[in-house]
């Protein structure tokens, strides 16, 4: 068999595997198409992006429980990348439904054809990170993510902030990308191979220069960190979560960020990836480098500046940015420990972190759909305004908060429990104080909306509800966080098998 | 066990109802809180009935796997100390509601339903089994009463919902990090089962935790529960909540709240950290004393009244927890007599300061003086509850007061008359600062034209308040009713603490029907190996 058979044979056999990735760039050009084709039907590539991603659901439902490495080693289809792409679908869906009932998106006739085009290829590009076990795909399924990413965050373009947050958005991620890139030749230079499981063996065999791979780690951490919008690479969240579209905030917060979270431990996973008979630490494989301290310190950083730095905000997006990057931090806490354990708490977290902070950005959505605002000081008298929305914002308030019986609860304490496991007494507590802090400017929100009624006498004093369309939505999303406050074991027997493959 | 799930979960239940209420018909919301809590009541009495006084271990158990990873349950039961900790709030929540039918005038849907909610989060802190269950149920709380004082309280309302909510909630988590490491170190270490939340699993093999280790978990605990009781120094959020709380609120939080902390204490703190309470307890004592000592000198100076029954409140919780930190039977007895008597006294002066504050809309004492010859029936009731609450002889404070005292006094791990001879001053203390207010408020001229047209009590307000004063005169006259409940629950851990301390078993007889031998041994022997 000629080299360029073998070749043929391991794309045809890989292609199968691949069917849902392919069903995404399908729908990508579809939806495009159509739009170009159908210009009354405004809405007619948002339809055909959901149906195209419910498609690629059930395509990708095929690919449950399978492990397998396609295309000569570029990517791989397993358990691990299946759960995090099925995270991504159900959040993209979600984004999208939410967009058809976003004001701002349709102001000034604009065209939308392009946006939730574009959420398809961002949706692409993750699939294919969650995947990534190659230098090169790794960084190219970043760009895919982030070059999306960088149009949507402008899309409403004529807004100066969005604009803004754009630019700010390319330049800071420009220059991670370029650190990130690299790193990565450093790491190709060491070992001369881009396949992270080779270079996991060339560490092992103790022949290769520890210094370039320790420096080329801590390039790409910096990419990584970008993405996961850790302290301190976290720069650019706050000016981007506030002036992107709020549906393009929400977005990012949870997808884009659970990416850059599937790809920061599947590589590290690997590139440290120990014989499977020892029961060293994975952090120590390269002995007198501290990767552990390293990523106990980023997330002690990114806890306690997001949520300090949150305490001090007067707009509720840029509140929630940096909530989000507080809870980047409590998720890393679980990165520490690097456990089986702590992998299987962190999927829990994202699961129930999609569902809650969806639903917050898009209840702060609803109400910036009728008062024109997100700032703190419009929320006051809220609760008397529109009472059921603002029921639902302090149902994903307090599941943000962590506090029982909601999902929020039990992700946080499965991830202390990760974290105690391994006897990080001291990184447990600072968390703890960490959610103290963070129950301050939670409860600022739902003080302001219950606890203080407005003036009778201003003219913004007419009360409110959403249509039914979306509030069935908020609806849904609230009972998810409190049905999964009280009964999860489903999610977390998916999340316990997804991590089999780190053994 | 039929029974105890109706205790727990008819008021959950009644409250999502009252979500599908109309609004408008405040009616209808008003009669169905008070009537659902009035049937909770009732079927709560088959508890007390169905009781066997003479078991020393958990009754009406109830064990439902909930999330197996955890090994948490839904483990719900009650014991002797439980169990009256329970009555007690299925006897106050009716008076409480009745007490708001007419001091809330907005939004009573989401009022009534808030009570509801507080009333099965509460029933379900003293029951829960498992420390995972028994957090939920512990967080629960915050929220309606975060609202309850937030929304119906008084002008400085955010302030104190504030405070009392991040108060608390710093307690808690590290309460939480305590529940994880203890189920992480129980489950895997000693019992190799994996984590574990089951309270009774835990109890057994608890206090095998190295005492290094055992110190951190017991401080984690109290620190959660004193912020609760409150224990001096951390009482600070205590008279702001209190004042700016409405009626019920303050009922409720004085009759119930502050006693899930003095539960907690008895419940994980002697039951699992024994060994690091006895180190413990003289520390605690003193600033039991402290508290004793300093709630009421604040309290004589107050012009509030409801400020002045707040910091009382300081006071007479000091007198439980030492109780409690005694060790002894007596003195654990008193305690949980002392818990229920505090709920009843305390929440009656809180209800009779809510009527005249109705009436007048002030709470200053100086704006009142002579009020008994206006309102003769209600200075009747303000005596009863007053006199309770100082410890006169033949009511019920006498009785756990004395109680307390004498566990202090006797108590071989404290050691020392000192704590009961400062602690003794608080009740002269309350003496003074109660008849010098009831004096200023009641007695002398009334000098004030306001006061001259206050309506004496309606019959409503009769009906909240003859329960609580028939309880009063029965406890104070015939205590054993009660005691007899608790008293083997409490000679049982009294067993095992002293065991753990002179390996002695004061009370023989209770070991016939339980384990306790085999385990104490177990515990000796590990002391000894150390």
């Amino acid at each position: 068999m000629t080299i360029t058979q073998s070749y043929l044979n391991n794309l045809m056999a890989s292609v199968g595997y691949f069917a849902p990735e392919i069903a995404i760039v399908v729908t990508f050009i579809v939806a495009i198409l159509f739009d170009l084709m159908f210009k009354k039907s405004k809405n007619i590539a948002a339809y055909i992006s959901i149906i195209g991603l419910i498609i690629t659901g059930f395509i990708l439902s095929g690919n449950i429980g399978i492990s397998k490495s396609l295309f000569d080693g570029l990517i791989v289809v397993d358990p691990y990348s299946t759960f995090f792409k099925f995270l991504f679908l159900i959040t993209t869906i979600l984004i999208m439904v939410m967009s058809l009932s976003y004001k701002e998106l349709y102001d000034n006739n604009r065209k939308v054809g392009e946006y939730y085009s574009m959420l398809v290829g961002i949706t692409f590009g993750m699939f294919l990170l969650a995947s990534a076990v190659n230098l090169i795909t790794i960084y190219l399924s970043i760009e895919i993510l982030s070059l999306s990413s960088y149009v949507l965050a402008g899309y409403t373009k004529e807004i100066r902030r969005a604009s803004e947050a754009s630019l700010k958005y390319v330049i800071y991620g420009s220059l991670s990308s370029g650190i990130m890139v690299y790193g990565m030749s450093l790491l190709y230079g060491a070992t001369m191979t881009l396949d992270v499981a080779k270079i996991n063996v060339a560490i092992l065999s103790g022949h290769v220069e520890l210094f370039p791979i320790i420096i080329g780690g801590l390039m790409i951490l910096v990419g990584f960190g970008y993405k996961m919008s850790a302290v301190p690479f976290h720069y650019w969240t706050p000016d981007v979560y506030e002036g992107a579209p709020i549906t393009i905030t929400s977005y990012l917060s949870v997808a884009s960020k659970a990416a850059g979270f599937a790809v920061f431990i599947r590589f590290f996973k690997d590139l440290y990836l120990l014989p499977a008979t020892s029961d060293i630490n994975i952090w120590n494989t390269i002995s007198n480098f501290h990767w552990q301290t390293i990523v106990a310190v980023l997330s002690v950083l990114t806890m306690t500046v997001g949520n300090f730095v949150a305490l001090w905000q007067e707009n509720v997006k840029r509140l929630l940015a940096y909530s989000s990057i507080a809870h980047a931090g409590y998720i890393l806490m679980a990165v520490v420990v690097m456990t089986n354990v702590g992998i299987t708490s962190i999927l829990l977290y994202f699961v129930f972190y999609m569902i809650m902070n969806l639903g917050a950005f898009f209840v702060a959505q609803l109400f910036a759909n009728k008062i024109g605002s997100d700032d703190l000081k419009d929320y006051i008298g809220l609760g008397y305004r529109s009472p059921v929305l603002a029921v639902l914002m302090t149902v994903f308030l307090i599941s943000l908060t962590g506090l029982p019986p909601t999902a929020g609860f039990i992700g946080k304490f499965y991830i202390f429990t990760a974290v105690l496991d391994k006897g990080f007494v001291w990184l447990a507590v600072i968390g703890v104080l960490n959610s103290v802090v963070s129950l301050f400017y939670y409860a600022k929100i739902f003080r302001n909306m219950f606890l203080r009624s407005v003036a009778d006498d201003t003219k913004n004093n007419f009360k409110f509800s959403a249509p039914a369309f979306p509030l069935s939505i908020a609806y849904v999303l609230a009972f998810a966080t409190i049905l999964f406050g009280l009964y999860f074991s489903p999610i977390l027997n998916w999340a316990e098998n997804s991590v089999t493959m780190f053994k | 066990m039929i029974p105890l799930i109706i205790t727990l979960l008819l008021p959950l239940i009644s409250s999502l109802l009252i979500l599908f209420m109309n609004k408008e018909n405040v009616k209808l919301i008003k009669y169905f809180t008070l009537i659902s809590s009035l049937i909770t009541f009732l079927i709560s009495l088959f508890l007390l009935f169905n009781f066997n006084n003479t078991n020393p271990d958990i009754q009406y158990y109830i064990n439902v796997t909930w999330v197996s990873s955890l090994d948490a349950g839904f483990r719900i039961g009650l014991d002797g100390m439980s169990l009256l900790l329970v009555m007690l709030i299925t006897f106050i929540s009716p008076i409480a509601i009745l007490s708001s039918f007419d001091s809330i005038k907005t939004r009573e849907k989401e009022y009534y339903f808030m009570i509801l909610l507080l009333q099965f989060a509460m029933v379900g802190v003293f029951t829960a089994l498992d420390t995972f269950l028994f957090y939920i149920f512990w967080e629960l709380i915050l929220i309606p009463m975060y609202f309850i004082i937030g929304i119906w309280g008084g002008k400085n309302r955010l302030y104190a919902t504030v405070k009392f909510f991040i108060f608390t909630m710093v307690g808690s988590l590290f309460m939480l990090v305590a529940i994880i490491w203890l189920g992480n170190y129980v489950g895997n270490e000693i019992l190799k089962t994996g984590f574990t939340t089951d309270y009774l699993k835990i109890k057994e093999v608890a206090n095998l935790i190295p005492l290094n280790y055992q110190n951190w978990l017991f401080w984690a605990f109290a620190i959660s529960f004193f912020i609760k009781v409150p224990l001096f120094p951390l009482h600070t959020w205590l008279p702001d909540a209190h004042t700016e709380a409405p009626t019920a609120g303050s009922v409720i939080l004085a009759a119930i709240l502050l006693k899930m902390g003095t539960y907690g204490l008895i419940r994980f703190n002697l039951e699992f950290f024994t060994s690091a309470s006895i180190a413990n307890a003289s520390l605690i004592s003193i600033f039991a004393v402290i508290g004793i000592i300093y709630g009421a000198l604040v309290a004589a100076i107050q012009t509030d009244i409801k400020k002045l029954v707040a910091y009382s409140s300081v006071s007479h919780l000091g007198f439980v927890v030492l109780g409690i930190f005694s060790m002894t039977a007596i003195g654990i007895q008193g305690a949980i007599i002392q818990m229920v008597n505090h709920g009843l006294s305390t929440g009656m002066l809180f209800l009779l300061v809510g009527i005249i504050y109705e009436r007048r809309h002030t709470r200053e004492i100086s704006e009142y003086g002579g009020i008994a010859r206006i309102m003769p029936v209600y200075a009747t009731f303000f005596a009863i509850a007053m006199f309770s609450s100082v410890g006169l002889p033949g009511l019920n404070g006498f009785v756990g007061e004395y109680l307390t005292l004498i566990g202090a006094f006797t108590s071989p791990i404290l050691n020392s008359w000192g704590y009961a001879i400062a602690a003794s001053t608080g009740v002269i203390f309350a003496a003074v600062y109660l008849l010098w207010m009831y004096q200023r408020v009641f007695f002398g001229t009334v000098d004030n034209p306001s006061n001259l047209n206050l309506k004496d009590l309606s019959k409503r307000e009769w009906a909240f308040l003859v329960p609580i004063v028939i309880f009063i005169v029965w406890i104070g006259l015939h205590p054993s009713t009660f005691t007899n409940i608790s008293e083997n629950s409490t000679r049982k851990l009294v067993n095992k603490i002293e065991n753990v301390k002179f390996g002695i078993t004061p009370y023989p007889e209770l070991l016939k029907n339980s384990n306790l031998k085999t385990n104490s041994n177990q515990i000796n022997n590990n002391k000894i190996g150390k």
